[in-house]
């Protein structure tokens, strides 16, 4: 046993968790643990802004699977990590984030820049804790890498006070060992709600798999795809979920929901039996509950024993880890004969195609469905694309056909306007070899566009689309549908967006016609070191289909047919 | 309606904030709270009631679950379980009605436990009910003052954990026809 101080234990710790790469800034209260740092094999990625410290932790985790790790000082340092906590939070992402803390005997005098961080993170972490003492400090950080990638995901945050970090204390890695009781364990799942789960697929005439984010947290996609291909069951996914099944497989009908595809969404609603996996039929996937999917019957496995029940009553509700689960049907799945449902499901997709802009003669203007349609085809669907939030991110889900798991990368739960730019970079440093693209907003490119000087001092080759539409977008086509075209604050005035690239020494191009989308995108993956694209595209283009919040699943706005213009268009 | 859960818990600073955070933020409403030790060094017992929809029960168990401090979650709603309050009572007493109110007080097995020159404490332990039947009597005497704790819940012998499992499971029936979890 060596004498360590509480900062080196952290990082020792951090080391043999398997840590590599963290995200951070430093100040007074942490700035015994960055000293310590320089001593172990760890790389830091020195952020503009904590919160982009979080999304990169995010996006780190989101591409590899790994803990994130995000490093702050106290008092604002630490607040300013909130938004990417939460963001962590809503959508199962395992981070770690370790803020320093005054000492502790200055706690609750308020002290300068001393923050009662725990408190303002409680009900945004999965756990956190307030380490006092060097002595706590190797236990806590074990138990937080457990409790953070252990059942449901989620973001946990370290507070260790300044004199913890610099007092010594005997280090003994092994008794830090965590104990079995602070994981749930979950339960096997139980042959009865198994054989149940599989009466109802079998009675099932048109069923219907809902896939969502858990298939790929829970490293379960290959055991989802032999599922699939087994019972040749239509597939569904959420926003989170897209990557779980390839897009191109023939099963797999596209996203559902607010902006999902029609078919898919009328699809739900007929369906007599839905399957969710790993989803939590949040308010953006179902619209009004009252009349979601009644003809069907639910089944509703997820490791969250609190999701079971809480949106839509389930017939069959099992809590098990989604592998197993899936592992466990396997022997007795047969091909299913529902022939009638799968053309029915074609036929709806059918009349859908025509609606499609993709489809549609080029009238001279560049639309952002388009941008996203060549990226798509330029990078093979391969590339790793971190969205923002808006209508971008839904075009990209509509338009980016990604064929594996952790290729889309975006805020779902939250819904985290800046969060792309800093995820890239955690994705771009979990996964050095992928083509990573950010596709952003104008609007909220301008949230988090500081860490650009983060891409370019870590020298990173990163791809950035900015759809510029010169509008906070899906908040301006929430005005034209619903308030008559009253654009209250979502003009938006943006600087010159190649200028400012370049003077941060990042490749910049303007692009105001479809047909430099492609050859300018085919250049930008030669070039060595990042481009950022101001692809300047309609204005107040809208994302079709779209069903209003909280309306009726079925009830989507579509886009006006250019062909077939009838009243049953909207 | 009111639902009780019994809740063990690792005794760590914070913990009774983490339970009751978690409540609030899930959108239901504490009608009372009581913590004290248990016997076992280190965990502490807290007697929650939350006013919920009978359907929300296992839910919000689960959710109590997820919380790394909490060791036990019972919910003792449908089980033979003894309520208890406790209340001091300080009530104007003179040498005329005093021997009245302390004969009063032993109809209730209630029990004096300070004594001035104008005024008596009473000391009282029971249900809800027999508290509020105390200070209704006692009232006309002049109420001085009243301290009343939240509500301790014990199930009766020792039924408890095979039928609070029990209970959760029919509570989770409410939701699904079958849900297989153990946490
Ligand atoms: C931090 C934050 N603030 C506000 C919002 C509300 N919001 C959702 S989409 C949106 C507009 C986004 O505009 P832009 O970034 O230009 O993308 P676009 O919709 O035009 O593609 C806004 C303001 C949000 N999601 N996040």
């Amino acid at each position: 046993m060596e004498r360590l101080t509480g900062a080196e234990i952290l990082w020792d710790c951090l080391v043999r968790e398997g840590v590599t790469d963290v995200f951070g800034y430093p100040g007074g209260a942490i700035l015994p643990a960055y000293d310590a740092m320089l001593k172990y094999p760890i790389r830091h990625v020195l952020v503009r802004h904590e919160q982009g410290a979080t999304h990169m932790a995010d996006g780190y985790a989101r591409a590899s699977g790994k803990v994130g790790v995000a490093v702050a000082t106290s008092g604002p340092g630490a607040t300013n990590m909130v938004t990417g906590i939460a963001t962590a939070m809503m959508d199962s992402v395992p981070i770690v984030c370790i803020t320093g803390q005054v000492g502790s005997k200055l706690i609750g005098s308020d002290a300068f820049q001393e923050c009662d961080i725990t408190g303002i993170t409680l009900p945004v972490t999965k756990h956190n804790y307030l380490v006092t003492r060097a002595d706590e400090v190797a236990a806590t950080v074990r138990e937080a890498f457990l409790v953070a990638k252990s059942g449901r995901p989620g973001p946990v945050l370290i507070d260790i006070t300044k004199d913890a970090q610099q007092s010594s204390c005997l280090y003994d890695w092994d008794a830090a060992a965590p104990s079995d009781d602070v994981v749930r364990r979950v339960s096997a799942p139980t042959d009865a709600s198994l054989r149940e789960a599989l009466a109802l697929l079998g009675q099932a005439k048109r069923p219907l798999v809902l896939a969502g984010h858990g298939i790929i947290l829970g490293e379960a996609t290959a055991e989802f795809r032999r599922f699939v291909d087994t019972t040749g069951i239509p597939v569904a996914v959420t926003l989170l979920g897209i990557g779980c099944l390839p897009a191109s497989h023939p099963s797999n009908l596209g996203m559902m929901g607010m902006h999902g595809e029609a078919w898919v969404n009328t699809a739900i609603q007929e369906a007599d039996l839905l399957i969710a996996l790993g989803m939590r039929f949040d308010d953006r996937v179902t619209g009004n509950l009252k009349t979601y999917a009644l003809n069907a019957k639910k089944i509703h496995v997820d490791i969250d024993p609190a999701e079971i029940g809480k949106n839509v009553p389930t017939d069959v509700g099992i809590v098990a880890d989604l592998g197993d689960v899936l592992r466990a049907w396997q022997p007795s799945l047969t091909r299913l004969d529902i022939a009638d449902w799968r053309t029915r499901v074609d036929t709806l997709r059918g009349d859908a195609a025509v609606r499609d802009i993709k489809n549609m003669p080029d009238d001279g203007h560049l639309y952002a469905a388009h941008v996203i349609h060549d990226i798509w085809r330029a990078t093979n669907g391969q590339a790793v694309v971190v969205t923002d939030v808006g209508q971008h991110q839904m075009w990209e889900a509509q338009y980016y056909h990604h064929e594996q798991p952790r290729t889309l990368i975006t805020s779902g739960g939250l819904g985290t306007m800046g969060f792309a730019l800093p995820a890239a970079i955690g994705a771009k440093k979990a996964c050095p070899d992928a083509e990573v693209w950010v596709v952003v907003g104008d609007g909220g490119f301008q949230m988090t566009m500081c860490e650009l000087a983060t891409i370019a001092q870590e020298n990173l080759k990163i791809n950035i689309a900015i759809i510029n539409n010169g509008y906070l977008g899906m908040v301006r086509q929430w005005q034209e549908f619903f308030y008559e075209r009253r654009y209250a604050a979502t003009p938006l005035l943006s600087p010159d967006f190649v200028k400012l690239a370049e003077a941060f020494g990042i490749q910049a191009h303007r692009i105001e016609r479809r047909q430099d989308v492609v050859p300018a995108v085919d250049a930008a993956r030669q070039h060595h070191g990042a481009v950022l694209f101001d692809f300047r595209v309609e204005q107040e283009d809208s994302v079709f289909p779209m069903v209003p919040a909280g309306a009726d699943l079925h009830k989507m706005i579509r886009r006006p047919s250019p062909l077939a213009e009838t009243g049953a268009d909207r | 309606m009111h639902i009780t859960y019994v809740v063990h818990v690792e005794d760590k600073p914070g913990v009774l904030n983490r339970v009751s955070s978690l409540v609030r933020r899930r959108g239901y409403n504490i009608s009372s709270l009581t913590v004290g030790h248990t016997d076992t060094p280190g965990v502490s017992c807290i007697t929650i009631v939350v006013e919920a929809d009978p359907s929300a029960a296992a839910r919000i168990e689960a959710n109590l679950y997820k919380l790394v401090h909490v060791v036990r979650v019972e919910n003792v709603t449908a089980l033979p379980t003894v309520y208890r309050f406790l209340a001091l009572i300080k009530v104007s007493a003179s040498v005329e009605t005093r021997t009245q109110i302390m004969q009063i007080v032993d109809v209730f097995r209630a029990r004096v436990v300070d004594v001035a020159t104008d005024s008596l404490m009473v000391e009282v332990t029971g249900t809800d009910e027999k508290i509020d039947g105390l200070l209704d009597i006692l009232r006309p005497f002049g109420l001085l003052e009243v301290a009343r704790t939240g509500q301790l819940a014990m199930t009766r012998g020792n039924a408890a954990r095979g039928a609070a499992a029990k209970a959760a499971a029919a509570d989770d029936a409410v939701d699904s026809a079958v849900v297989s979890f153990s946490v």
